[in-house]
């Protein structure tokens, strides 16, 4: 009985790898939106391709690369040590393939004649040590604070970058989505924010974060201190030609930068 | 094929075909017949009592190992609620009063209106406006508690930096306010069945008595409708508590209790809203999770709690109007 069982299971997982390819993508909160799109793309393309992303976080996707339980793991930060080590004792090889880099700006209403913060102030103002706006050099008002929600990848991004382990204070707002940050601003004389580089307009102003102001440029070579680039580990390079290194490789394509620009990053190109 | 299938199912209407005496075979199978019958319903019914019996269980068991693990004192005391942070602290006291100042703020607005309009609709305008009226207020508890959301952050957040000057629109009031529309309906249907439901002769007495409309609304149809006023009042908070969305979107989602209490100008958080906002990032079987259904096991308690009390008020309302 267990015999058969067996067997059926192996001629359904000789004849699924025979009928469809499959390409599992595991990680990153972050990353998975990008990860969503190519594999949205890819699944046009190549109809008998079975991928699946799951986002679960940076973590997460590394523990499921080590284990070989995914075939590309998307992270938004590059594999701690310990998770390197594991991998390499476990047999896997992490190879890492920047895919994008992420800026998130910090903004204000177009009124406030705040230009320039630095790290450490945006930090103090996050942490609830500033709260009003005389104190960064701009008029005499109560500074309103807004975040992103915590279960989002900005929110994660901008903790990681600027807040450094430092709690936020107890007065700042949370908005779950980055349209609705950016109508907050846009409608709040004293508010600050943070949004996607992809989000920005004319409807609210990008502030100087220690001296460089958030551009397509800055981001990409990393100037803009709120930047960072965003994985895909495969394990080993991938086999030429194979649907990993096609799905890894994606996003050197136009067609491919175009899906990162939409989803509100930065592709690496410096031009 | 056909004919005989139709002649079949015509047949028991013929009663006088039947026998008098059933065998023993065909007693048998109605009697178990209308046993299984009965046990099928008596499952379809229960399915939604099980269904909240079983969430109860569920979100109390999903919290069991927080409660046990975590300082029970500290939940409920502590105003800190930093569940990411490196030594995570989960102090609900802020997120509690956070809900009940908003329902309360929002009861502030609703219940003078919703009982005014009950009143109106029942003893003053005529029947043929009533119901028009009546079903239009009904409309209000259709719309999408999304839709209103988007309404509080695009503009009344604005119009209330404008008009009051407050640093940001987003706060106790706009939620109170949103809260009030949409407990409405609730509160003004409610209580205008119990105002409607204490007939005549109650009104005509007092008329009798020389008293005008006015004095005959507020003395005597309004005190002796009270029950179900109160009722009409704790469905309405139950709304006002349990609404997640929109709390989410126009309240700002600040972990802090007003201070000083009264300003309503100031961002809150809700429980509903911190569930709603955490529970896709907190890992499975993390203390963060368990404390997210510790907060539901309280919204839950708090709401049963509210529940039974407006069944007491109604279950009253009912009896006073079957004496008058």
């Amino acid at each position: 009985m267990k015999k058969s069982m067996v067997g059926i299971a192996m001629i359904a997982l000789v004849m699924g790898a025979a009928n469809a390819e499959t390409l599992q993508i595991d990680g990153s909160t972050t990353v998975g939106p990008i990860a969503d799109a190519f594999a949205e793309y890819f699944k046009s393309v190549y109809s008998d391709l079975d991928i699946t992303v799951k986002k679960t976080g940076s973590g997460d996707g590394a523990a499921a690369l080590v284990d070989g339980r995914c075939d590309i793991a998307t992270m938004s930060r590059f594999m701690k040590p310990d998770e390197f080590a594991k991998a390499v004792s476990n047999n896997v090889l992490p190879v890492a393939h920047v895919v994008a880099m992420d800026g998130v700006c910090v903004i204000v209403h177009p009124s406030n004649p705040v230009k320039a913060l630095t790290t450490e102030q945006v930090r103090d103002i996050y942490m609830g040590k500033i709260t009003n706006w005389s104190q960064v050099g701009g008029s005499s008002a109560p500074i309103v604070v807004i975040s992103r929600d915590t279960s989002s990848g900005t929110y994660e991004t901008f903790e990681s970058l600027v807040m450094s382990k430092q709690p936020m204070g107890a007065g700042v707002e949370y908005v779950n989505a980055n349209p609705q940050a950016h109508a907050r601003v846009k409608t709040t004389a004293g508010a600050i924010g943070y949004v996607g580089l992809g989000f920005l307009d004319n409807a609210v102003k990008a502030v100087q974060i220690d001296g460089v102001l958030p551009t397509r440029q800055t981001v990409a070579s990393g100037a803009y201190p709120v930047s960072r680039p965003l994985f895909m580990f495969t394990n080993g390079y991938p086999k030429l030609g194979g649907m990993v290194h096609k799905f890894v490789a994606f996003y050197l394509t136009e067609r491919g930068q175009e899906l990162v620009e939409a989803k509100g990053f930065v592709p690496l190109t410096d031009y | 094929m056909s004919d005989i299938s139709l002649n079949l199912t015509l047949e028991p209407t013929a009663d006088e075909c039947r026998p008098m005496v059933l065998t023993p075979g065909e007693d048998l199978r109605g009697y178990i017949g209308s046993y299984l019958g009965r046990a099928f319903l008596f499952l379809v019914t229960s399915t939604s009592v099980l269904a909240v019996l079983l969430i109860l269980l569920f979100v109390i068991v999903r919290s069991v190992d927080f409660l046990s693990e975590y300082s029970i004192v500290e939940f409920l005391a502590s105003q800190d609620w930093r569940p990411t942070a490196e030594t995570p602290v989960f102090g609900a006291l802020a997120i509690i009063v956070g809900s009940l100042y908003v329902s309360f703020v929002a009861l502030v607005f609703a219940v003078p209106l919703g009982i005014m309009a009950a009143v109106f609709l029942s003893d003053i305008v005529s029947w043929r406006i009533r119901n028009i009226v009546k079903p239009v207020v009904e409309v209000l508890a259709a719309i999408p508690s999304v839709a209103y959301g988007f309404f509080a952050v695009l503009v009344l957040a604005p119009w209330m930096q404008e008009t009051f000057g407050f640093s940001t629109g987003t706060n106790a009031l706009n939620a109170a306010l949103i809260l009030a529309i949409m407990a409405l309906p609730t509160i003004i249907s409610v209580a205008e069945d119990s105002v409607s439901a204490l007939g005549r002769e109650l009104r005509e007495a007092s008329y009798g008595c020389g008293a005008t409309r006015m004095e005959t609304i507020f003395k005597v149809v309004i005190p002796a409708a009270h029950s179900g006023i109160i009722a009409a009042v704790i469905l309405g908070m139950m709304r006002a508590i349990g609404e997640t969305m929109v709390v989410w979107m126009a309240s700002g989602n600040a972990t802090q209790i007003p201070h000083p209490w009264w300003d309503v100008s100031q961002s809150i958080r809700t429980m509903t809203a911190t569930i709603a906002g955490e529970m896709g990032e907190a890992p499975e079987a993390s203390l963060h999770r368990g404390g997210l259904f510790a907060i539901g096991v309280l919204l839950l308690v708090l709401t049963f709690g509210l529940n039974i009390i407006s069944e007491y008020f109604l279950s009253r309302a009912k009896k006073a109007s079957g004496k008058a």
